[in-house]
């Protein structure tokens, strides 16, 4: 991408050099056209700008002294003369023979292009140095790793003009929210009546009491361009890295806190202690201080209490804050230890040497602990994506007129950290889904019999080594006709096709697939659910969907619980290796030839009276070798369907570490991965639904 | 539903970076070559914010921020504006003529990234 931009700018700066020689030329005749001088200018500036952005760094500071000079001229202090116009055009000339540079040619001559810059410099009047550079609004992450808990106390009262300058107050308040632990306060004494009340115009203010690991200045950021447009002022409160302060849990009382906010004068305090009462009833009651300022120092007084609690108990039990990178690096580290293992497993057993075999088992016993014990560090509990929901259920059941309560579970589930993350936008998407499709409008509740408020329940539960995810909602529940004839109408299946309750449900997952009657802008712009499919099947996981009409639906998630090992059955084909996942295994049984015969040619195998269909995995990847007498096949549960898949020997469970592949085999169909065997073989990881997708649209294609 | 970003920039270079940038992020760009086309299209369109340079032909990034203050579709949008460090008076005016915020070139696409999440939220 750099390249190109960069191939783009070179282009870009030529053009504009060519235009800026016109403009000097045609400038020489017409001295005052102030249109002229701007163009020049631009020209430049452009240059200039670009340049830095794109590394020609030495292109940006030479071209920012001839900016600086006509700057000068464009403002009428400086005047265009023959001089400035000869040491500009050279100066053009030199740009351009720095680009080429760049571009591989010959070095441009410094020393011309400083006998340039101090000619320029000439025709200032008098010409103090370049600006110092000024840094660009800080975003550095914070830079160590601290550990110290801070607490700030701030108040901030913006302009009441503040959002017609494109700030929205809430996003600043949940970049706080996002720096640490944040109560917030909202005022609403500024409110004036409605008849004086300008929509347009923010009345509230906020008093925030923040505990963050993030200095002062992380939060002055967060109103860096708000500074000029609000009151705003910052105290820190607590440090318990500051050992010198006070490390008892208990924090200043309600009426020290609000005469240090200056919201209380101390004689008032004095006065109102006098009548010894619970004091912030008493203040309220007497008018002094308003309820939502006593409600925000005694925010402050919790939330420091509380810190200082936390530190006590922190130094019994210890923590320590890793960075991210510095796990996945030892999950990385581990896989390749699994890896080994294997092979020295084999060695062992080859060489049948009692003391070999010893280690080996030992060995692996450690490095099975050691490769659990480094994934369950990756574990976070679901819960902190929960939260974020409970938000845009509300935000969205109140945008569509709809009355939805969101009900969790299983909060605590952990998973690893990277699989919540991509789990975020699936998810967000089932529940908009849920909440536009699923409930129905209050009345057409009621009407139905149900009650007003619709409820989508958000549960997690380990099973087995992955984790269930439901969204369930008591919503109208799939509409199977409405799904059919949609499908109908799309081409996706032909309309004679009989079809069980299950395959019209996975049809939702279909590219392109809507039934929403209007699109609303929440969800129904039929991008939605083969994206989150391919993004679940993306972790490996599967989705199911169950649905009661005019009971709602469920739709269930089944995650990894990691992603960077997992358990998988080892299978050959001539000598080729091939590993499926093994929780998508359910059984293997034979295939003999005399079978193949029997069912004239059409892949289905009969196992306990079932019809199974297969895929000949031989067939697929087009391997030639023949194929042996009795062939295994490999039954797999594939969204809901059961599945088999032929291969010639079933050689075992394997503990896969998964390799990408690179980038030439992203496209490839049916390989999701690949792993090292203990000799060093590879195998490639197969991917049962895409192989499955793959053979239903050759057989579209052949019976079209 | 990705969010629409203007980017208002005559150097091509510079609205393929933020373009390029923005659209890996998951945000949809519409581009305008200078404060006209800008202000054409987002009388037409509503967008969730825009990014404008402050030097550019037919109509400055000032004039593109009253133009848009002043309009009704997109008048409450964030803007930020693309200053270069000799620029502190134009930052200024920029404020005053309604930008949200601003990034100072040269800057990296992770800072540009930054300020977008800053101010969309």
């Amino acid at each position: 991408m750099m390249e190109q931009a960069i191939a783009t700018y070179r282009e870009e700066a030529a053009e504009l050099l060519a235009e800026l020689e016109t403009s000097l030329l045609e400038l020489e005749e017409h001295p005052q056209d102030d249109d002229l001088i701007n163009r020049v200018f631009r020209a430049m500036h452009t240059i200039k700008g670009s340049g830095a952005m794109f590394g020609f760094d030495d292109i940006a500071r030479f071209t920012h002294e001839v900016e600086t000079v006509f700057d000068l001229v464009r403002n009428g202090k400086l005047f265009v003369t023959r001089q400035l116009l000869d040491l500009t055009l050279q100066a053009r000339d030199q740009i351009s023979a720095m680009l080429d540079a760049s571009a591989g040619g010959p070095p441009a001559d410094q020393a011309t292009g400083q006998g340039i810059i101090d000619g320029l410099q000439l025709l200032v009047p008098h010409s103090g140095g370049a600006a110092p550079a000024e840094k660009e609004p800080a975003r550095q992450e914070q830079p160590k790793g601290e550990v110290c808990q801070r607490t700030y106390r701030i108040r901030f009262r913006p302009e009441p003009q503040i959002m017609l300058g494109g700030t929205n107050p809430i996003t600043l308040l949940n970049e706080l929210r996002g720096l640490g632990q944040c109560e917030i306060v909202t005022h609403l004494d500024a409110i004036p009546l409605l008849t004086d009340l300008t929509p347009e115009h923010c009345h509230f203010y906020w008093d925030i009491i923040i505990t963050t690991c993030h200095d002062l200045n992380a939060i002055q950021d967060v109103f860096i361009f708000v500074e000029d447009d609000c009151d705003l002022k910052i105290d820190l409160i607590n440090d318990t890295c500051d050992t010198t302060s006070a490390t008892d849990a208990n924090y200043k009382n309600l009426g020290e806190i609000l005469v240090e906010r200056g919201d209380l004068s101390p004689v008032e305090m004095q006065k109102i202690l006098s009548l010894q009462k619970r004091f912030g009833e008493l203040l309220v009651a007497q008018g002094v201080v308003s309820s939502s300022k006593v409600e925000a120092a005694l925010v402050e007084q919790q939330q420091v209490r509380q810190a200082r609690q936390q530190q006590a108990n922190q130094d019994t039990a210890l923590s320590i804050r890793v960075p991210a990178e510095r796990l996945d690096h030892l999950v990385n580290l581990v896989g390749e230890l699994v890896t080994v293992q294997a092979h020295l497993s084999q060695i062992a057993s080859e060489k049948d040497d009692g003391d070999i075999v010893t280690i080996a088992e030992i060995v692996e016993r450690l490095i099975s602990e050691l490769r659990d014990t480094t994934l369950t560090m990756r574990m976070l509990p679901i819960g902190s994506t929960f939260s974020k929901f409970k938000r845009l259920v509300r935000d969205l059941s109140t945008e569509l007129g709809k009355e939805i309560d969101l009900e969790t579970s299983g909060a605590e589930t952990e998973l690893d950290k990277t699989v919540i993350e991509k789990l975020n936008d699936p998810l967000v998407h089932l529940i908009r889904n849920s909440i536009d499709h699923g409930i129905e409008l209050p009345e057409v509740r009621q009407a139905a019999g149900k009650a007003a408020k619709g409820t989508v329940h958000l549960g997690a539960e380990h099973s087995g080594d992955s984790v269930l995810v439901t969204i369930r909602d008591d919503g109208a529940g799939l509409n199977k006709e409405a799904i059919r004839a949609k499908a109908i109408e799309r081409g996706l299946i032909s309309a004679a096709a009989e079809l069980s309750d299950k395959e019209i449900y996975n049809l939702i997952f279909a590219p392109g697939f809507s039934t929403a009657k209007t699109v609303t802008s929440v969800s129904g712009r039929g991008v939605g659910m083969d994206v989150v499919k391919k993004a679940i099947e993306a972790l490996r996981g599967t989705i199911d969907i169950a649905s009661t009409p005019g009971h709602g639906s469920v739709i269930t998630l089944k995650i990894p619980l990691t992603l960077a090992i997992i358990e998988t059955l080892l299978v050959r084909i001539a000598d080729s290796y091939f590993v499926l996942p093994l929780a998508m295994v359910e059984e293997c049984v034979e295939l003999t030839t005399s079978d193949v015969a029997a069912s004239h040619g059409r892949n289905l195998a009969q196992v306990r009276g079932a019809m199974i269909p297969y895929v000949s995995l031989r067939e697929q990847f087009g391997m030639t070798s023949n194929q042996p007498e009795i062939q295994q096949i490999v039954i797999a549960g594939v969204n809901g369907m059961r599945v088999g898949f032929v291969v010639d020997d079933v050689v075992g469970e394997h503990q896969t570490v998964i390799k990408s592949l690179g980038k030439l085999y992203r496209d490839l169909q049916g390989i999701s991965g690949a792993t090292i065997l203990g000799d060093g073989t590879v195998a490639l990881i197969l991917d049962p639904s895409m192989l499955v997708r793959g053979v239903e649209q050759m057989e579209q294609q052949r019976s079209e | 539903m990705a969010k629409v970003i203007m980017t208002a920039d005559d150097s091509a270079s510079v609205r393929q970076m933020v373009s390029f940038t923005l659209k890996q992020n998951g945000y949809e760009v519409l581009e305008a070559v200078d404060g006209k086309d800008a202000l054409t299209k987002l009388g037409a369109q509503k967008v969730d914010m825009l990014i404008t340079d402050l030097n550019m032909p037919n109509l400055d990034g000032i004039g593109l921020i009253k133009g848009v203050r002043a309009g009704s579709l997109n008048k409450f949008i964030p803007i930020i504006m693309l200053t270069t460090e000799s620029q502190d008076s134009r930052k200024q005016e920029g404020k005053a003529a309604g930008a949200t915020g601003w990034i100072v070139k040269p800057f990296k696409p992770e800072q540009l990234i930054a300020v977008v999440k800053k101010v969309l939220g």
